[in-house]
């Protein structure tokens, strides 16, 4: 066995199996850190063992039994004599070689583990921040340090961030539990994966390793929890916009890391399984009459992934659902967003005169791109300069950083 | 686990006057939640406290002398009201609790409590 198959097997068990061991491991111990950390350390040693024995022929049962073992451990070192009888029980079984769990051997696509789980991390008690860190570590199998990547962020932030939310799971009792009226927590965890999902549209974060790749894993939790919470218009519509992004996700970026705007992209190359996929999904959604603002995204991604030509374009129809968006969620992007689609609909003029009305947006550099450009088609060339200038030095991210030197150079050079 | 329920609200809020049919719903909204939390078995303690206004801090700096100041220790819009010291399984429970509350507006701080030192 190589080691990169033997890696690989470690990666994906880490995805897959996250959830349930630690929703397990929780319960029995009555402790999520220990029961994270154990996890953690049994991934670790999947590593060395795998890669010197090979896969083993049941490795959730190998991971589990070996994250068992190490609380065990380190419950008998810590000597916590505040449950003596789990403690003793757990010691003698110990001794007697690591009980299964019936839950490890007859696993479902079906259980509630990893539902469990995503609830847990994303509970509204939590810091976003933290939410999204810990979904990504234990629901995503993502390292400290690749999360950091994917989120441009020193890796000593996201381990603190980790640290807080565990702490504060345990010491003001945040359960794992799926409560009565699960449908009013759904829009915690959709708030976090619609964010790693932006973050991995906008970051694309260059040089980081491929796990890293925050959009697959939004995309595959996503496609998880329309299986967990089935029925609900939002998530599906969720599903739908990612769907409709990784369609696209190879033309977003140049081979020299620059972001390439929709208008610019090649749409040949766009993935049209996965378009009509969305387009299946949404209309699943729609369908529901239950209408929210994560299917009017959808939608809108939806009239870009089915335009064969940036011409056919349906600038109108996208004007009309900004306009909904913005009456359902009163978000100053998203007016930046409508902005811009009126601009492409009655031209810069009307554009500009909508995003100059947007106030607040004065250090996004996204705003004064937009800007940017609007003067640029409108033929004000030294005003759409100077808003170019403004957006790079706002701005961080790599892709963005480059398309906007490009820009600068070709209105320099008019 | 037991939970401290603080409720800060904004006393410049008109309250209704005793003696009227406002004030008698209001104070059976309150009532009602009293009972709620002693049959489902959450009741330990509660208390409504006097306006801000009656308040005094005793301030101590590390070996300097006590400062006795009038009004209470922070000065917002929202001030401590009152509160309730509870028992709930878990966050979630003692969040639904804080949520059931008959506040017309106002912030409810939800606290675990980490011990009780026991009197004697």
């Amino acid at each position: 066995m190589s080691h990169e198959d033997a890696d690989a097997a470690v990666v994906r068990h880490s995805r897959a199996d996250g959830g349930r061991v630690i929703s397990i491991l929780t319960g029995q111990f009555r402790d999520f850190d220990l029961a994270e950390e154990v996890w953690q350390e049994a991934l670790v040693a999947a590593v060395t063992d795998w890669r010197a024995n090979g896969v083993p022929a049941n490795p959730t049962g190998w991971l589990f039994s070996t994250a068992k073992r190490k609380a065990i451990d380190r419950m008998r070192r810590a000597q916590t004599a505040s449950r003596p009888e789990t403690l003793a029980q757990l010691a003698r079984e110990g001794e007697t070689g690591i009980a299964t769990d019936p839950r490890i051997e007859e696993h479902s696509a079906i259980d509630d583990d990893d539902l469990r789980l995503m609830l847990l991390c994303c509970h509204p008690a939590l810091a976003l921040e933290s939410q999204v860190a810990l979904t990504l570590r234990t629901l995503g199998g993502l390292t400290t340090s690749e999360i950091a990547a994917g989120f441009l962020i020193p890796e000593s932030a996201v381990a603190q961030r980790i640290v807080r939310a565990k702490r504060k799971i345990r010491d003001a009792g945040i359960p794992l539990t799926i409560p009565a009226d699960v449908a009013s927590r759904v829009p915690f965890v959709l708030a976090v994966l619609y964010l790693v999902h932006n973050e991995s549209y906008l970051g694309h974060a260059e040089g980081s390793p491929v796990r890293a790749d925050l959009g697959s894993e939004a995309l595959r939790l996503t496609r998880r929890l329309a299986v967990l919470v089935p029925g609900n218009a939002e998530v599906e519509g969720l599903l739908a916009l990612q769907v409709f992004t990784q369609s696209r996700a190879v033309t977003r970026a140049d081979a020299g890391g620059a972001l390439v705007l929709l208008a610019d992209q090649d749409r040949t190359q766009w993935d049209l399984a996965l378009v009509h996929e969305g387009n299946a999904i949404l209309a699943e959604a729609l369908s529901r009459l239950d209408p929210g603002p994560y299917q009017l995204q959808a939608l809108i991604a939806g009239y870009h992934a089915n335009a064969r030509t940036a011409e056919d374009t349906p600038w109108p129809d996208i004007v009309a659902a900004y306009a909904q968006l913005i009456r359902m969620t009163p978000s100053r992007v998203m007016r930046l967003n409508h902005a811009v689609a009126v601009a492409m609909a009655d031209g810069p003029h009307q554009g500009l005169a909508l995003l100059e009305a947007v106030d607040g947006l004065d250090t996004y550099h996204l705003w004064h791109a937009a800007r940017a450009e609007l003067l640029w088609q409108a033929g004000n060339a030294d005003a759409a300069l100077a808003s170019f200038e403004r957006a790079l030095e706002l701005a961080n991210r790599p892709a963005e950083r480059r398309h906007l030197e490009r820009r600068i150079t070709a209105v320099r050079s008019r | 686990m037991e939970y401290l329920i603080l409720i800060h609200g904004d006393e410049s809020t008109p309250a209704p006057a005793p003696g009227t049919p406002e004030f008698d719903t209001y104070m059976a909204g309150w009532m009602a939640y009293n009972q709620q939390l002693i049959d489902g078995g959450h009741w330990i303690s509660a208390a409504n406290l006097m306006p801000s206004p009656t308040a005094t801090t005793v301030r101590r700096e590390y070996g300097g002398a006590d400062l006795v100041t009038d009004g209470p220790f922070a000065e917002t819009k929202e001030q401590l009201g009152g509160f309730y010291l509870i028992t709930a399984v878990d966050l979630d429970e003692a969040l639904a609790l804080a949520k059931a509350l008959p506040l017309p507006a106002g912030s409810i701080e939800v606290r675990p409590v980490a011990f009780v030192p026991s009197a004697g």
